[in-house]
């Protein structure tokens, strides 16, 4: 189990330069698999176009009291990036004035910014429709001061999108950390007490699950069939969706591919399950993901690859809904990661 | 230098089977595909009868394909050698119940 981030251990992979290197050489370079760019050709869907804005999605900051084996943020206690108060104020004069109907906070646990409490209550008087904070459930259960963050998300009506990446502990602890399991449990019961996840109600809990290791998410709907079943049995939980979205392989999913010799073979995984139809709905196409510093990325892995928007509008304090709209989406063969399948986004699948 | 028999790269290559006979390839490719979509049994339960019948075959291919499509579909370790335990008691169990055979047969033949 990881304890530093890549970052911290001073790894050639903590470099998003290094990593773009690798997604580009070997079998893509040789042509044994045709670059994502190539393949979108195939179907003419290349260049991949951003429709209308739909999802703003602000990442707080990439501290995090955990160290998960396959964070695409190589997020941990080490991460010292945070978002500023003023920045905030420059993401809320957006989100006031945006057409998106989502707002979606990421991290690190975007509950340890300082700040995240004042900038919830601010951009919840925005009237958006629909405001996600991703939470990982421990830090609810981390520190006295955050156990009443299940009544905190009730009060300003936040969807609360939490990982959970198995219904036992064996395989939950060995990708998020030993405890993890039994924390989330905990968690989980809290946000049910407070009327969260439970059948009917407003107050929305759905869970993403990512797998443990070199393989594709199975089918979403039977997984969640699978999840309600084992926690409703084990441990009386209720929750609304579950979400599975498939590992990119960069950050620490990328050393770990790499590290335990699948890299090739998940690559090949990934481009024998490519999707034109998944294509079509690919998250960048209508989400604008916002980093701690507010550069403004395609999506959170383009974000963590530090590859900008390809628009004149780069930063979220002179944020541009027009010129956003229409810009060529910047791609690289990570990107495969959400075309294979039903395809995947922080939403789950897409097609 | 001696090549192994099996290269796990070959399980890629199984498509290719199509191309020298096309008719009967794609015919028991889409049966292949019929029987393993959910019906009355889930895909989840099917993928672990084919995990505990691939090693009842002993195909190296086949052993890779569905520990894979086993955790994809989120089956524990606990779940799969299980399955290969039902396996392997059905093996064993055709061997030992033609004990009963030789035991008819050793009745007959010295009272």
């Amino acid at each position: 189990m990881a304890t530093k981030s890549l970052k911290k251990l001073g790894s050639d992979l903590a470099q998003s330069n290094k990593q773009l290197e690798i997604l580009s050489n070997g079998i893509f370079q040789n042509g044994e698999l045709p670059t994502f760019k190539a393949k979108i050709s195939e179907t003419s869907q290349f260049p991949l176009k951003a429709k209308k804005l739909e999802i703003l999605q602000i990442n707080v900051g990439y501290m995090c009291n955990q160290v998960c084996d396959h964070c695409h943020v190589d997020a941990g206690p080490d991460r010292k990036e945070i978002m500023t108060r003023d920045t905030m104020r420059q993401c809320l004069e957006v989100i006031k004035n945006t057409g998106a109907h989502t707002l979606d906070l990421t991290g690190g646990a975007p509950e340890m910014n300082p700040d995240f409490r004042w900038f919830v209550e601010e951009a919840a008087k925005a009237g958006i429709k629909d405001f996600i904070v991703r939470s990982n459930l421990t830090i609810i259960r981390a520190n006295k001061k955050y156990y009443d963050l299940p009544e905190f998300f009730k009060k300003h009506n936040v969807h609360v999108v939490s990982s959970m990446p198995h219904w036992t502990r064996g395989k939950t602890d060995k990708q998020r950390g030993d405890g993890v399991f039994d924390k989330s449990i905990k968690a989980l019961q809290e946000l049910n007490a407070v009327g969260y996840g439970m059948p009917g109600s407003d107050l929305r809990l759905d869970l993403v699950y990512n797998p443990s290791g070199a393989f594709l998410p199975g089918d979403q709907a039977s997984m969640e069939k699978d999840f309600k079943k084992a926690l409703m049995e084990d441990f009386g939980i209720e929750f609304h969706n579950l979400f599975a979205i498939t590992n990119l392989p960069i950050a620490r999913f990328l050393d770990f591919l790499i590290a335990s010799e699948n890299y090739e073979d998940y690559m090949y995984s990934l481009v024998e399950a490519y999707n034109p139809a998944a294509v079509e709905n690919v998250m960048c196409t209508n989400t604008i993901s916002i980093s701690w510093d507010g550069y403004l990325f395609d999506c959170d892995f383009n974000q963590m690859l530090e590859l900008p928007v390809n628009s004149k509008s780069k930063h979220i304090s002179d944020f541009n809904e027009e010129l956003l709209e229409g810009r060529n989406i910047v791609i690289s063969q990570h990107c495969y990661g959400c075309t294979a399948g039903a395809g995947s986004s922080c939403q789950g699948v897409v097609a | 230098m001696s090549k192994p028999y099996y290269d796990a790269a070959d399980l890629r290559k199984f498509g290719k089977i199509t191309e020298w006979s096309e008719e009967l390839g794609n015919k028991f490719f889409d049966y292949y595909g019929k029987v393993f979509e959910e019906g009355a049994l889930t895909a989840r339960e099917k993928s672990l009868i084919a995990l505990a019948v691939a090693h009842t075959e002993q195909c190296p291919y086949c052993i890779d394909a569905y520990t894979k499509d086993s955790l994809q579909r989120g089956v524990t370790k606990e779940e799969m050698m299980e399955a290969i335990h039902v396996g392997a008691a059905i093996k064993s169990g055709a061997t030992l119940v033609h004990g009963v055979q030789m035991m008819n047969k050793v009745n007959k033949l010295d009272g």
